[in-house]
């Protein structure tokens, strides 16, 4: 009897309670994730699998054929991340900083307004800008014809120069509201005491934004900036839904998400190749690795936390 | 005075610059959803006109509405989303429970292993998933779908409703324990109906992505019977580039269900993300 009580008894609910989560979470997306590692050692010989090890990787990094466009690919992409990290997270800064100011009215109505673009889905958006943009339809040059600027319009989305800017821009109008939103928590986090305290000192307005309120928000800006690195470094659907597959004009909006679906799932003349495509997805893997340990490491730690 | 005057300056500046990206924001959708509503000639004479008795035109829906399959997109991208929630929130909260209450040995590990997935994008594994569907005959199925989905959400899911399991009381479980309550009941019929606000935050979270997704609908499921609404939009308008009409409808009536759902779900989504759900 004791001895029994001394002895608990294996609790198989602790099992039962895991196991559905553990294992879907498993089976489809930790396996399939180190599957794709490992496919990327190997290539298709007459229908068959073989393994060549790192040969991918050099076919990838060392023809020019494959090389080419995987830095084309990468350097569009470090751009769009760029653009992003400049104009997106400054503007949801901002419109969260007014939007948190205590007595304005109708903050609710601006806050869900301005969300409005993030809830739309990437076709939307991008066939929405598309004939917007478009040169057919005159909406835009129509509207810089009436501020005197019809100089100014070009058809960005077609011209090579301009077209991963546009759409990288379009990507910002779309997601601004979620630095806004993130950033808005944070600052009606932020206790009352500190900035009354402030006050008392003389330090209000623009002063108190600066001095006070963007350090204690510092922390919530570094998670917007790791989150927006990997959103970036996966997107594909605007690029997609706007350019197509083939990320006109001439791959000069071409990421590495449009680079991998072409090369995995094939394209016009192009077989897909699920070897090389693993190699694509496992270089993008890697580049997502080295991004989120930075800011595991290099940033979120040494950044202090203010508890209140 | 002085300061008073500067206070009603700024205030006016504040609603100067929400107005104004107010207007950037919405203008696209309003510009695609008016024009959606008028004869071709007028779409292209007058693009920032509303409709009056003279230019309004349904012929863009009447073409989406004969040609495209919309009805039965809206039914796949419905049963897609509701049964991943159901699956994301049915299993997210048992294994939430499971890290909150129980102390065992790898409790912490298989908390940080359920955590890799909130960083890591499950797109990078796309090519041995599509492999695994075709070997288990799922390619070409909503079930795909789900399944991909219910992983997708499950980390961030655990991880949300974890910290709010942690909160619930301990008195009240034990209470439950004394009367005899076997621990799937103090799970179903205590807990789970004191976290239903982070089950809901969880839900609005997930509900948007997995609608608008056009990744794994595009390579996992791209026959017509089972094309969500998201894949379905984009053949159909990639199909009738040319005609204004049916492209300006489609895309309005794909906007429509986001929006509605949007109105409905907007007040939860925006307490979830300001009530520090997500850190």
């Amino acid at each position: 009897m004791a001895d029994d009580l001394n002895k608990p008894k294996f609790r198989w609910h602790i099992v039962v309670f895991l196991a559905p989560a553990v294992l879907v979470y498993s089976a489809v997306m930790i396996y399939p994730l180190f599957n794709t590692l490992r496919l990327s050692l190997f290539t298709e010989v007459d229908q068959e699998r073989v393994y060549v090890g790192l040969q991918n990787f050099k076919t990838l990094f060392g023809q020019t054929v494959w090389s080419d466009q995987f830095w084309n690919a990468l350097a569009n992409n470090f751009w769009f991340f760029v653009i992003h990290m400049l104009v997106q997270n400054p503007i949801g800064i901002a419109l969260a900083a007014i939007l948190s100011h205590p007595k304005l009215r109708f903050a609710a109505f601006y806050r869900s307004a301005i969300f409005i673009p993030t809830i739309l889905s990437f076709v939307i958006v991008g066939f929405a800008w598309k004939l917007i943009l478009s040169p057919i339809w005159g909406i835009a040059p129509g509207m810089l014809d009436a501020v005197g600027l019809k100089s100014l319009y070009a058809p960005w989305l077609g011209k090579e120069a301009y077209a991963l800017t546009t759409l990288s821009l379009v990507s910002v109008w779309q997601f601004v509201g979620i630095p806004m939103m993130l950033i808005y928590a944070a600052l009606l986090s932020i206790p009352d005491e500190i900035l009354e305290a402030a006050e008392v000192e003389g330090i209000t307005g623009l002063s108190a934004f600066w001095k006070i309120k963007l350090p204690l928000i510092l922390p919530s800006i570094g998670i917007i900036s790791i989150l927006t690195f990997v959103a970036n470094f996966n997107a594909f659907d605007l690029i997609y839904a706007a350019q197509g597959a083939l990320a006109g004009p001439d791959f000069s909006t071409d990421i590495l998400g449009t680079f991998m679906y072409r090369t995995f799932f094939g394209f016009q003349l192009q077989l897909g190749d699920p070897h090389m495509g693993s190699t694509i997805a496992s270089a993008m893997f890697a580049i997502i690795l080295i991004g989120v340990c930075l800011y595991l490491f290099g940033i979120q730690s040494r950044m202090r936390r203010y508890q209140f | 005075m002085n300061t008073a005057r500067h206070n009603r300056f700024n205030t006016f500046a504040a609603h100067g610059v929400l107005i104004l990206y107010t207007l950037i924001a919405l203008f696209p959708v309003f510009v695609i959803v008016i024009n959606s509503f008028k004869t071709r000639k007028a779409i292209f004479r007058e693009p920032l006109a509303m409709p009056n008795a003279d230019s309004f035109s349904l012929i863009g829906y009447e073409t989406v509405l004969k040609q495209g399959d919309f009805f039965l997109y809206f039914q796949n991208s419905m049963i897609v989303t509701v049964g991943s929630l159901f699956f994301i929130l049915l299993f997210g909260a048992m294994a939430a429970f499971a890290l909150a209450e129980y102390r065992f040995k790898g409790n912490l590990m298989m908390g940080l292993y359920l955590a890799l997935g909130i960083m890591i994008p499950i797109r990078i594994g796309t090519v041995a998933i599509l492999e695994m569907m075709v070997q288990t005959g799922l390619v070409n199925t909503l079930w795909a779908l789900i399944l991909v989905y219910t992983a997708q959400g499950l980390p961030l899911a655990v991880f949300i409703l974890s910290e709010f399991m942690r909160q619930v009381s301990d008195d009240l479980k034990n209470a439950g324990r004394i009367d005899g309550l076997s621990e799937y009941r103090i799970f179903f019929r205590l807990v789970l109906p004191l976290v239903r606000p982070a089950m809901a935050t969880v839900a609005v979270f997930n509900m948007i992505p997995i609608w608008n997704d056009l990744w794994f609908p595009l390579i996992l499921a791209p026959a017509e019977e089972v094309k969500t609404l998201t894949l379905g939009s984009q053949v159909f308008i990639g199909q009738f580039v040319t005609d204004w009409n049916a492209v300006l409808s489609a895309l309005s009536l794909a906007i429509l269900p986001v929006m509605a759902l949007y109105v409905i779900f907007s007040r939860q989504l925006i307490r979830g993300i300001t009530s520090g759900a997500v850190k």
